[in-house]
């Protein structure tokens, strides 16, 4: 099933919010200001921003540890402020820090957490075991959590998130800080999890995993919501397909030439430095060109079709008398809707 | 889980809400909550079983060597000069203060050091509060918990508290099981209690602090070593300072109680041990649950 068609069977909101917001007292900037959200069933929903956009506290107050300050949000139709100790019922949740019980042992971490959720003991340990061999952790069912690797400590924690079958799973920057190996395990998981119409709602500040993993996408920053759609749709928005780099030969980072994030300028903005002069030259003479944008001495170009894209480029420049030293050029990715949205780059 | 789908009123035609009803009622989900989060806490103490006793034994183990075998075998009095007399005297007086501490101690130990740390730096706590059950019995659970441990420290260090002695010293021991039976509990929950406070406002890298500034006075003034009822000897201008001031000592209550409990030697009137005690249950679970409670939600 495609990211779309599993969309257009979900069309039962599961998570719903309605100008969802959340003053921290002592704090004058809202850190989630008036947030609108259905995500549907079986759906694996993104929130995508850089640190302190308001994913960590979106997810807070959908989990029942962050008390809105205004708005409304309903999770299976259950309204999370007023009846939040019925919410928690239908949710869980992995956080970005390893929460795991260090006086138990791993298979105890899943047994305990049943029993939580009303299992009964036998039940419990049938589903403890179960977890343990889907996650390729019963080689370690007896050892204390804190042997586990990084990446086991994360599987291990969204095994115990799934073992009570909660309505909606929320992770929280759940590959933040694995390994790439670990990374790509976690994302095996969460792959057979949407197999299973689990719905999940998940924040990540790594656009590789939003794209991936995401049937939809928003793009927050600042507490507020710019950007929601599919990633496809997304990056179909930025009306470009390709984007091409090219790097100057000498010019090192410049910090001085105003050419900073926040500069993703049209082809019209003033010359400064050599490469905006290039940059304005190429918006000029390569065809297909949409916008430029320049930083740390390189001059990137999103370009809407063409072919022999390099060749154009490269002869462009060194007409111009510029120095190349190398040139690159990658599909559209969500780095460049969210630059585009916001002008500066979402990094690690 | 059954499921139906409405539409949300006020989003009027837009997308219908899946109404997702849990598997069970709040109170049915949060009696077997309670009941999870305790056998956890039991099942951890069961595992570190060993460490526990020797935890718990270290402490009166040498308060009593040292006050009840060493002072009397090398002839140092601690019993106002009387002799053997004077210091069985003083056995009879330290016996119930002993255990009394070990009560306080484990109820600091259990839920005060733990909670700081799961707080601090191994957000254990995070996932706890995902529970099924209201924020609130989180915490009660593990004052309850906490309970069941200073319980069974009691249990363990009175025998060894009334054996340990010089020759011929001798604690004048009755058991007044009414007492011992009401009063033991009640100490336990009021000191988990306790710690449910330290434990909510001390950071893990604060420990040594409240250790030295609320542990040990309400050790040395909470009559381990003395009885209250002789604390008037105390006095400015007839005025018995000390003897009021420990009043603010929830220990105090504690530790005369015990004598009243586990002897027959002069104590403060039961009639003020218990409203004082129950008091300060009330005061430390109410302090306690709502630190708890800011500490967990924002």
């Amino acid at each position: 099933m495609t990211a779309s068609q599993r969309r257009e069977t979900a069309n039962e909101t599961v998570i719903w919010t309605e100008g969802l917001t959340k003053v921290y007292p002592r704090s004058s900037v809202p850190a989630v200001d008036g947030l609108d959200l259905a995500v549907g069933r079986g759906e694996l929903f993104g929130l995508l921003g850089p640190n302190g956009a308001g994913k960590t506290t979106t997810v807070g107050m959908l989990t029942t540890r962050v008390v809105p300050t205004g708005g409304r949000a309903l999770i299976g139709g259950i309204d999370i402020v007023a009846r939040s100790t019925l919410v928690k019922q239908l949710i869980a949740v992995v956080t970005q820090q390893n929460t795991l019980d260090r006086s138990l042992t791993v298979r105890e971490n899943l047994y305990f957490h049943g029993l939580l959720f009303g299992m009964t003991s036998r039940r419990a340990r049938d589903a403890a075991d179960e977890l343990l061999a889907r996650f390729r952790l019963s080689g370690h069912a007896d050892d204390p959590v804190f042997v586990l690797s990084g990446g086991m400590a994360q599987r291990l924690m969204v095994a115990r998130a799934i073992l009570h079958r909660p309505a909606v799973l929320f992770l929280d920057e759940p590959t933040a800080g694995l390994d790439p190996q670990s990374r790509l395990a976690l994302w095996e998981v969460l792959a057979e999890l949407v197999a299973e119409r689990q719905t999940i709602l998940l924040t990540t500040h790594n656009m590789e995993e939003a794209d991936r993993l995401c049937d939809r996408v928003a793009i927050i920053d600042h507490g507020r919501i710019l950007a929601l759609d599919t990633p496809a749709a997304l990056k179909r928005g930025v009306e470009a397909d390709a984007q091409v780099t090219v790097q100057l030969a000498g010019a090192g980072p410049e910090p001085a030439a105003g050419a900073g994030p926040g500069t993703a300028s049209g082809p019209s903005a003033a010359a400064d430095g050599p490469g905006d002069a290039l940059a304005e030259l190429l918006a000029r003479t390569v065809p297909g060109v949409v916008r430029t944008r320049v930083a740390d001495g390189r001059v990137e170009l999103q370009v809407n079709g063409g072919d022999r894209l390099l060749p154009r480029v490269l002869e462009a420049a060194e007409s111009g008398g510029f120095d190349v030293a190398d040139l690159s050029v990658a599909e559209t990715t969500l780095e460049t809707v969210f630059i585009r949205l916001t002008g500066k780059e979402l990094r690690d | 889980m059954t499921t139906e789908t409405f539409p949300v009123t006020s989003a009027g035609d837009g997308p219908s809400v899946a109404v997702i009803r849990p598997p069970r009622s709040s109170a049915a989900a949060s009696r077997a909550a309670l009941r999870a989060l305790i056998r956890r806490d039991l099942t951890v103490l069961r595992k570190n079983f060993w460490e526990f006793v020797g935890r718990t034994l270290m402490q009166p183990l040498l308060l009593v060597f040292v006050f009840l075998y060493v002072f009397p075998t090398i002839g140092q009095g601690v019993g106002g000069a009387g002799g053997r007399a004077g210091e069985s005297d003083f056995a009879t007086v330290l016996v119930p203060g002993v255990v009394a501490i070990s009560i306080m101690f484990q109820g600091i130990q259990s839920v005060a050091i733990q909670l700081s740390q799961e707080f601090g730096y191994t957000r254990e706590i995070e996932d706890r509060v995902q529970a099924p059950c209201p924020i609130w019995l989180v915490a009660v659970a593990r004052v309850l918990s906490g309970a069941t441990q200073a319980l069974i420290s009691a249990l363990i260090v009175f025998p060894i508290a009334a054996v340990v002695h010089a020759p011929g010293v001798h604690a004048h021991l009755t058991v007044h099981w009414w007492i011992v039976v009401t009063l033991i509990p009640l100490a336990c929950v009021a000191m988990t209690s306790l710690g449910l406070v330290l434990g909510t406002t001390f950071e893990p890298r604060n420990i040594g602090l409240m250790f030295g500034f609320v542990v040990l006075p309400l050790v040395f003034l909470g009559g381990t070593y003395y009885q209250w009822t002789r604390l008037g000897a105390v006095s400015v201008d007839g005025f018995h300072w000390l003897q009021v001031l420990v009043l603010v000592n929830p220990l105090i209550y504690i530790a005369e109680g015990m004598r009243a409990g586990l002897t027959d030697a002069a104590h403060m009137p039961l009639v003020v041990v218990y409203p004082v005690l129950i008091g300060f249950l009330v005061l430390f679970l109410s302090v306690g649950l709502r630190n708890f409670r800011r500490r967990v939600l924002s």
